[in-house]
């Protein structure tokens, strides 16, 4: 049975994936914003299996509650072993070209507050000697784009401080797996216009679950878009740069 | 935002605002006042019933949670975009099954109730409604109902076959049914005429749960109304082979039969239909098959074909369903020799008796009976013409027909079928409406 936090647990992503292990009997311990979808949440997964489900509501971008929120999922799940990390915001591209506080805001809730969180979660898990860290960055940090270059620089920075992390935790036998979703039709994006690339946030979990199972270290989801990065981050800079994307 | 949803049938064509719903305790966000709203499951209703044309669609299919479930006495409470796929998925391991369930899996609870939909057990468990046990309906100015026979009685009649014009229905708690393995017992009879059905079917639905028989509909003379009978039972406790005991329970055991029916993927024409539909017949060489299936291919033999529909093609197809009174099976007789006259082929045609378990909504199709499925690919007007015959029989016979599965009803017809509309009306929420709603009460 795993011991299993999960952060941003209202998103859509995280839902789907929450289902699963609840299927496996794990204990999970929930952190959103909002108490009536967690509670939601919660029941539908105590339904679904899950050995216990406990939740907690925190605004994550109030870096000094981190500490007490690792502190409550140790204690109320009796040891940790598995954290997703799913929490993040979308933000209009030009508004936050305009005005840096808007920019720094995007930053700090996609960026510096996962840094805080994994910051106690590593130390923690490094002496225990075993874990698995999820996180959720992007395949817009993959590659800078005019179009969201500012959540992108996010997601960017995010993928490179967990590959940093994996490299350090690895002699302590704690994977840190990077998930790299490619378009995911859920409330973030609902004002997208959808096709043939878009995927379903159920989908998404099936390739987080296997993938934390397997213990690997970064996927992207569906796996097309490992190939279709892979075109992306090779075009030539000089010709990249007159690209509208 | 716009976009383009289907009916099961894949007509009529209807262009509706997307409203996607994720919590149950939330407000309802509406679009502005000049539109109408109708909540929209999975989509498996045939015709319009689930269409809201020039309106808005509150897409109810993310309301998916499980709320709670009482695993001694098999009480579920969950959300009404969950799909009874999902509650299989969770109670089958368990022992618990479905009390009433039609012939796809792939319908969500709130659809289950607002068209008060049947199964092959109708003679002895009646209705989906009738196993609800409560449920919350959500009105447009934000009133949440507790509905139940004993409270708010009157939205309870309203909302169970009430076409989802009553308001959304956010969650419900069902009582389902215990079972000891998810295999069935199952037995084919192939019958030679309407004559013998009346006689297998009279047999059967004292001793079997479940009942329904597949007609052949492109015969005639004297081989009018052949077909094959199907009728079957929960396995029971003392029956289960020994391989295959509990910790099997929600695994295949060996040597089930997963798929009894198989349906060919070429066109659909008068010739095909003919060919498939006398090769099935005659395929079952001896008079009565008796075997153990497991329960998906026994109630949804269609489901394992997922997008099966489109086996008629774009231009899609229509569905037409009808009961009439036991006394008069000389009208089936009559509509079987319409329908081979016209030369439009029913690809699909079942045929079942209704027990008197009464209906619990106003609006409820099911009653006392023998009823008839049948589909037709549209071929223009003349389809269209045949089943404006159909219904001239059907009204005259006092018959009706399932909204669930129209899509060409006239008003006139439909006020004939069901003159307690304007009672289910006193219920409807002013906010909502619905393509059927406005062809089948006009004036």
């Amino acid at each position: 049975m795993r011991k299993m936090l999960i952060i941003g647990a209202t998103s859509a992503i995280a839902q789907a994936t929450a289902k699963l292990f609840a299927q496996q009997g794990d204990a999970l311990f929930l952190v959103g914003r909002d108490a009536d979808k967690l509670e939601a949440i919660a029941a539908d997964l105590k339904v679904r299996g899950a050995a216990k489900v406990v939740y907690i509501t925190l605004d994550l971008n109030e870096f000094a509650q981190h500490a007490d929120l690792i502190e409550q999922a140790y204690t109320r799940l009796e040891g940790l072993d598995t954290v997703l990390i799913a929490h993040g915001v979308l933000d209009n591209q030009i508004t936050g070209q305009q005005d840096y506080a808007k920019a720094e805001q995007t930053l700090r809730t996609n960026f510096l507050s996962v840094v805080s969180l994994l910051t106690l979660i590593a130390n923690r898990l490094e002496k225990q000697h075993y874990g698995c860290i999820a996180v959720i960055s992007s395949v817009a940090g993959d590659r800078g784009r005019q179009s969201n270059y500012i959540y992108g620089s996010a997601k960017g920075a995010l993928s490179i401080f967990l590959q940093g992390l994996r490299n350090r935790l690895h002699s302590a036998n704690v994977c840190v797996l990077t998930i790299k979703p490619g378009f995911v039709d859920t409330p973030m994006t609902v004002d997208f216009k959808k096709g043939l690339l878009w995927a379903k946030p159920e989908t998404i979990a099936q390739g987080i679950y296997r993938a934390i199972q397997k213990r690997k270290n970064t996927v992207y989801l569906p796996w097309f878009w490992w190939f279709i990065m892979f075109i992306i981050r090779n075009i030539p800079e000089f010709i990249f740069k007159r690209m509208k994307l | 935002m716009h976009n383009t949803y289907y009916s099961w049938g894949n007509f009529p064509p209807a262009s509706q605002q997307i409203y996607p719903l994720r919590w149950r305790n939330k407000q309802l966000a509406l679009p502005e006042p000049s539109l109408t709203v109708l909540p929209f499951g999975l989509g498996r209703s045939y015709g319009d019933v689930c269409l809201n044309d020039g309106g808005a669609l509150l897409l109810t299919r993310e309301l998916n949670r499980f709320i709670h479930f009482d695993n001694d006495n098999g009480l579920l409470r969950c959300e009404a975009g969950v799909s009874l796929a999902e509650i299989l998925a969770l109670g089958v391991p368990q022992g618990w099954f479905l009390p009433v369930t039609p012939g796809t899996q792939f319908v969500t609870v709130g659809g289950a109730i607002a068209n008060d939909v049947h199964g092959k057990n109708h003679h002895c468990a009646g209705t989906f409604g009738r196993h609800v046990v409560q449920f919350e309906l959500l009105r447009s100015d934000g009133e949440r109902l507790l509905c139940s026979p004993t409270s708010n009685e009157q939205y309870y009649a309203a909302t169970i076959g009430g076409l989802g014009l009553t308001g959304l229905i956010t969650w419900a708690e069902i009582q389902l049914k215990r079972i000891y393995h998810r295999a069935m017992q199952m037995e084919a009879i192939k019958f030679a005429n309407l004559e013998e059905f009346f006689e297998v079917s009279a047999q059967s639905d004292q001793y079997y749960d479940y009942t329904m028989a597949w007609v052949d509909c492109n015969s005639s003379g004297t081989e009018l109304g052949r077909g094959i009978f199907f009728r079957g039972n929960h396995v029971k406790e003392e029956e289960i082979p020994k391989q295959w005991q509990l910790p099997l329970l929600n695994r295949l055991p060996p040597g089930l039969r997963t798929m009894p029916i198989h349906l060919p993927n070429f066109a659909l024409n008068r010739w095909t239909v003919a060919a498939f539909n006398s090769f099935y017949y005659k395929r079952q060489k001896s008079k009565n098959i008796n075997q153990l299936v497991d329960y998906e291919p026994f109630f949804y033999p269609l489901d394992a074909i997922l997008e099966w529909k489109r086996l008629y093609g774009k231009r899609g197809f229509l569905q037409y369903q009808f009961v009439v009174p036991y006394t008069d099976h000389r009208v089936i007789t009559e509509i079987l020799q319409t329908i081979a006259q016209s030369g439009l082929s029913s690809f699909l045609a079942v045929l079942k008796t209704f027990g008197d378990l009464v209906s619990p909504g106003i609006l409820s199709f099911p009653r006392p009976g023998v009823t008839l499925a049948l589909d037709f690919p549209i071929k223009g007007a003349h389809t269209f013409e045949l089943l404006e015959r159909l219904d001239n029989m059907v009204s005259e016979a006092q018959g009706v027909v399932y909204p669930c599965k129209d899509a060409r009803l006239s008003a006139h017809h439909f006020q004939i079928y069901y003159p307690q509309w304007h009672e289910l009306a006193k219920y409807l929420d002013p906010r909502f409406s619905s393509s059927f709603w406005r062809r089948v009460t006009a004036k």
